[in-house]
């Protein structure tokens, strides 16, 4: 790996090259799209959570002036394949989804039917003249009482509402809790959660009949694996599919599927011969969006009285909605594989029962299980101190791993790359003035305030990952072209949606190049640009897409290196590169750049024997092992003692990513992940009631974080770089969403502590805090 | 018709977004006479006769409004699709309180939702850019 | 997002507007800033035939002082409401409330007459109008007419104006600066859950106390103000009268606040306006 010291663009916070079209209004997002001909559409939904449909009459929404067409189950779903499902589990049962509803719905929000019309004001008229006869039928809500016997079933043709179960087991379970001196054990509620992009989701499908050819221009983090997956559905070959990312408006995760509509609009171009459009509404989002997290777990902690761990047994049981998505049933085995934590012990056991409810599906919603791990873990440690009565930080620190000891075999059977656990802990300490801090705490508490202090020791799993481990492939792709004047393109398989990697990519490759970043285009989003690619998920994008473009300008500088020697008439061992220039060793003088090789290589009319024309290499990177990013957050609170309200006081956030390309985007992804925590850990959370109506369907329902919720942060990093990638980058979009929630939640049990509170579950609202203070 | 999609269909004006429906997320801000208003919560035959201001006239002769300098400077965005609103939002709050606090900042962006930023940075940015336009108005 | 058709009227006179309202009936719906009948109509929770727009009709938007009142039009926004001089001086507690309304934008368009002909049992405006004993000034093609802030407010949504009346404005009385606003808002939508306004007046020290967000009609608190009759605004005093601020009220329940943590947050917003405003006394 050859890296310039001249551009040294490497490691420094440069703002994006993004940016001006975003600031000025002139990107293109999905309904920015303005095709000729272009037909609207918009869905009728269910507003039960489980009926059978028993006839829908399309007539008068049909007669409408502007109306194209209306279009039930009946009518598409036999010329369209199921929704697939990526992800296995044993035992898995899947229940036919469907594009539309066939003749029953499993959730608000189900589409029963779809209108075309020439503008959206038909579509919309339209929608309300549609009649459907629904015979409701019993809901299933609770995932807990869809366990139960005689519940109802979500899908009574599958005999169980259990979609599957999966366990991790290693060790020797019984016996560590046969040694123990004391079993601590915790029920703990991970709320659903709404991902709710600012932009919702959308496309536009315009199929042409001359070439047999679709384009689908989707607000997605992953038009890779939706070209992979929709030919299944929509029978055309994948080589004649163009999926396109134009500009997305956030995805977290929500955006990491193939949906229905995806399909929908695609057979109903390809049906009309127009161009097709849909987009969501805010409602539609909250309602027919995947969902995140929603697990129940019991916790059992096996312990010595010195505070040794020894074992933990979980089973949780996880509420997965009433469908498959494409990743699912994987979501809730990341909290399995990640339950450990950054500490050492000898067993763990977590089962995992999928339960089928009458909602809409989960799946991967930022940090996507981890944060479910990192929660169950750090509220462990804090509730093993606290019973046993030790010191919260010894204990950590006592079951860390030594820096020496990775690769770490954890209890769960990963291989943790690099870590230096103590040394974040340690610098948050020092950020938070952590002595200082607790002497304030003393001090507030004397006054009467109820003043908390948290800390969580968070790792995660990242740059997802090998092959092996993934169901689609965890390689990633690039491709680098030096063009005929010398500037380059780099094409990344990755889909960047707001990380930044457009900047971040230009300065590897221009540091690698020797080249100036302004004479570097990065494409990404676009199949028939960048013709392969995994996408963006699970912190993947940098450190594996970014490892994909260096082995590309590898490949291209050997090339270059034997036209360089060819030009300058030297041996090809003597010649260096450096700074993007190929120099002749000992006769510095004699060199040649980027764009005097370039042109030679495209005319092509004096290169050494047996030479390609072009400089242009792809590459695959196929990563030996994920990345394993850490961090220390630290938290001060106020509780109101009067309505339950938590003020957030100090914030401290310590963070490993290995390397950074770009130390600014680096903290935007922590406190943009931060932002998500506090929301998980104070106010934000899906309701639905026992009738399965969604009762946070809107913004006026569900609460975000907004400016004024936010507290001033103190941030630091430090940098143990991976192995497992040749730039030692480990990833960061879910750092802040993983290692911020556990901390904001001891920060609070611990303002709640001499109250003799000892747990209360997510979302920590005013009134539950309110209850639990005046029911003691 | 709604302002928001007079804007975006008939002008073509796309840099105006859409988020919700219930006049919170602030993604379709524009500036009415002056003033940040929801674009999506006026109808367009209100705004007739009224000066319209959205993210395509913040700049002026192809100089980055002071705002627009700063959220680039400070990296204020993501995703970008929330940033034409909180733009003309931190211009009504500028104009009014030419020397926030980040409490009156973030008092002042409580109309405008971003799930990408976290805000931190955005605050940055509006204070860094009311600090950049009290100098612009100092040397003239 | 797409509100169903309808006809739009743009009167330029209050007479035509009436004329308009008397024609079209039930069918029509009078849009003041729109920042409560649009989202609805957007929503297709409303889908009036006719919407009669009022922002044209000279002299509905005005902040002035009139004979010892304060007079708000009722196409007066929360925005300039909030940064109203006259208002910050003669009658404090209405900036008071308008800058903890919405957010900016929804206070530059959204009109205090729209929100209170509105009646959304979380806004903010009631709480004031009871406690300073407003009097809301309505048009109809008899003439005018003034209703009392405790006769106003009828039900969830619903006032006392009749079908053929325009809300043209607001009258308030001149007040020291001895009041207070004290809310919780409901974290998403902004709204109150319990909001108390608290006037306190200079001439005999009788006490005023409105309460919104926590029942279907906002109301005056007048057990506390009772027990606070003829008191000394101590600490004692507050504290042992707000403790009846929701006495006979059948609180609201949602999920963002049950009927018990509703009544106890009127009680705890009261305390608070009442020491706020006693400070300020």
């Amino acid at each position: 790996m050859t890296v310039s010291k001249r551009t040294g663009y490497f490691g420094k916070s440069i703002k994006r090259v993004e940016d001006p079209r975003l600031i000025k209004g002139i990107a293109t997002y999905v309904d920015d799209l303005r095709l000729a001909g272009t037909l609207h559409t918009m869905i009728l939904r269910s507003p039960y959570a489980h009926a059978k449909i028993l006839s829908i009459q399309t007539g008068a929404a049909a007669a409408l002036e502007g109306v194209v067409g209306v279009f039930t189950g009946t009518d598409i779903n036999p010329n369209c394949g199921l929704l697939p499902c990526a992800a296995e589990a044993p035992d898995l049962k899947s229940p036919k989804h469907t594009v539309l509803a066939n003749g029953r719905v499993y959730y608000v929000g189900h589409p029963v039917a779809v209108v075309v019309a020439a503008d959206r004001y038909a579509a919309r008229d339209a929608l309300d003249l549609i009649e459907v006869d629904y015979d409701s039928l019993p809901v299933v809500s609770d995932p807990e009482k869809a366990l139960q016997d005689g519940s109802p079933l979500t899908h009574p043709e599958l005999g169980t509402n259990v979609a599957f179960t999966w366990s991790v087991a290693s060790g020797d379970l019984d016996a560590e809790f046969a040694k123990a001196d004391r079993i601590i054990k915790q029920r703990m509620v991970h709320q659903r959660l709404t991902p709710m992009a600012i932009e919702p989701r959308g496309c536009v499908a315009s199929y042409n009949a001359g070439d047999g050819a679709l384009t689908l221009w989707t607000s997605t983090q992953i038009p890779h694996l939706i070209r992979t997956l929709l030919p299944g559905m929509i029978g055309i070959p994948e080589n004649r599919i163009r999926i396109v990312a134009p500009e997305v408006g956030g995805g977290f995760g929500s955006k990491l599927n193939l949906y229905v509509e995806e399909a929908l609009c695609s057979h109903l171009s390809m049906r009309l011969k127009a161009p097709i459009k849909w987009i969501e509404s805010r409602r539609e989002n909250a309602m027919a969006t995947i969902h995140g997290r929603d697990q129940v777990g019991e916790y059992e902690i096996a312990v010595k009285k010195n505070g040794t761990i020894l074992a933990i047994r979980a089973k949780t049981i996880a509420d997965i909605g009433s469908y498959l998505q494409l990743l699912t049933p994987a979501i809730p085995t990341l909290t399995g594989l990640m339950l450990p934590g950054c500490y050492k012990m000898n067993a763990i056991r977590m089962d995992v029962t999928g339960v089928y409810t009458h909602k809409m599906s989960t799946d991967a919603y930022r940090g996507a299980g981890r944060p479910e791990a990192s929660y169950a873990i750090e509220r462990i440690m804090d509730l093993v101190a606290a019973d046993l009565g030790l010191d919260r930080i010894k204990l950590r620190l006592k079951h860390f791993p030594k820096p020496d000891k990775f690769p770490f075999h954890t209890a769960s059977g990963l291989t943790y790359d690099s870590g230096n656990y103590r040394a974040t802990l340690k610098k948050a300490q020092k950020l938070a003035s952590w002595d200082t801090l607790l002497k304030r705490q003393a001090k507030e508490r004397k006054s009467g305030k109820l003043f908390g202090v948290g800390v969580s020791t968070y790792v995660e799993i990242c740059a997802l990952g090998p092959s092996k481990m993934m169901a689609a492939g965890g390689w990633e792709w690039g491709c680098v072209r030096i063009e005929m004047s010398g500037k380059v393109t780099a094409i990344t398989g990755v889909t960047p949606h707001g990380q930044g990697q457009e900047t971040s990519f230009a300065q590897i490759v221009a540091d690698h190049l020797g080249v100036p970043m302004e004479d570097i285009v990065v494409c990404r989003g676009d199949t028939s640009v960048a013709h392969y690619g995994r996408d963006t998920y699970g912190s993947r994008a940098t450190a594996l897409g970014g490892t994909a473009l260096i082995m590309c300008i590898d490949k291209i500088v050997a090339k270059a290196r034997q036209l360089a020697a060819h030009l300058l008439r030297a041996k090809v061992e003597d010649v260096v590169f450096r700074d993007g220039q190929f120099l002749v060793k000992g006769a510095p003088k004699t060199n040649i750049g980027w764009a005097t090789l370039a042109q030679e290589a495209y005319l092509a009319k004096n290169l050494p024997a047996n030479f390609e024309p072009g400089l242009e290499a792809s590459s695959f990177f196929e990563p030996t092992n994920c990345t394993y990013p850490f961090g220390t957050h630290i938290v001060a609170v106020e509780v109101d003692r009067s309505t339950g309200e938590v003020k957030i006081r100090d914030y401290v956030a310590v963070d490993d990513c290995g390397h950074q390309v770009n130390p600014l985007l680096v903290e935007g992804q922590v406190q943009g992940g931060i932002a998500h925590s506090l929301g998980q850990a104070l106010f934000e959370r899906t309701v639905y009631d026992e009738e399965g109506q969604l009762l946070t369907g809107e913004f006026m329902d569900y609460p975000l974080p907004r400016a004024k919720d936010i507290p001033d942060y103190v941030m630091g990093s430090t940098v143990t770089p991976s192995p497992s990638n040749p730039m030692g980058i480990k990833g960061v979009g879910e750092a802040g969403t993983i290692g911020a929630t556990p901390a904001i939640a001891n920060a609070v049990m611990d303002a709640l502590a001499p109250l003799g509170i000892r747990h209360l579950d997510l979302p920590l609202l005013p009134e539950k805090i309110w209850r639990a203070i005046n029911d003691r | 018709m709604l302002l928001v999609h007079f804007l975006r269909d008939t002008c073509v004006l796309t840099g105006t977004h859409v988020g919700c429906e219930t006049t919170l997320c602030g993604a379709c801000t524009v500036l009415m006479e002056g003033k940040a208003v929801k674009s999506c919560t006026v109808l367009a035959v209100q705004a007739d006769g009224s000066e319209i201001t959205t993210i395509e006239g913040v700049a002026h002769n192809g100089d980055l409004h002071p705002l627009q300098q700063s959220f680039w400077e400070c990296h204020a965005l993501q995703c970008g699709y929330c940033t034409p609103g909180m733009i003309l939002t931190g211009i009504d709050l500028l104009r009014n309180n030419p020397k926030p606090t980040r409490e009156e900042i973030a008092h002042g962006l409580e109309g405008n939702l971003c799930r990408c930023t976290g805000y931190s940075h955005i605050i940055d940015a509006i204070e860094s850019a009311a600090q950049k336009i009290s100098k612009e108005r100092q040397r003239a | 997002m797409i509100p169903a058709t309808f006809d739009y009227f743009r009167p330029e006179t209050l007479d035509e507007a009436a004329a308009l309202l008397a024609q079209h009936g039930e069918d029509a719906k009078l849009l003041a800033g729109g920042h409560s009948l649009l989202p609805s109509m957007k929503l297709r929770l409303a889908q009036p035939r006719v919407v009669i727009d009022l922002g044209r009709i000279p002299g509905l938007n005005s902040i002035r002082e009139s004979s010892g009142k304060i007079v708000v039009g009722a196409m007066t926004t929360h925005r300039e409401i909030e940064l109203s001089s006259l208002l910050a001086e003669k009658c404090p507690l209405l900036p008071e409330v308008a800058t903890q309304i919405g957010d900016v934008q929804v206070r530059n368009r959204g009109t205090i007459g729209g929100s209170l002909a509105h009646a959304d049992p979380a806004a903010d405006w009631p709480a004031a109008i009871l406690a300073l004993e407003a009097e809301m000034v309505v048009f109809n093609r008899g003439g005018e007419r003034r209703i009392a802030a405790e006769e106003f407010f009828v039900d969830l949504f619903q006032t006392a104006i009749q079908p053929d009346e325009i809300l043209v404005g607001i009258r308030f009385p001149v007040t020291s600066r001895a009041v207070a606003y004290s809310k919780s808002a409901q974290k998403a939508s902004g709204f109150a859950i319990a909001g108390a306004a608290v006037v306190v007046h200079a001439r005999n020290r009788a006490v005023r106390i409105g309460i919104t967000g926590v029942s279907a009609r906002p109301y005056r608190a007048s057990a506390t103000e009772k027990g606070l009759k003829g008191k000394p605004l101590t600490q004692e005093a507050i504290s042992a009268a707000a403790v009846s601020a929701a006495d006979g009220i059948d609180p609201l329940n949602d999920i963002h606040a049950s009927n018990e943590y509703r009544r106890h947050l009127a009680l705890v917003n009261t305390l608070r306006a009442l020491e706020l405003a006693a400070s300020r006394c």
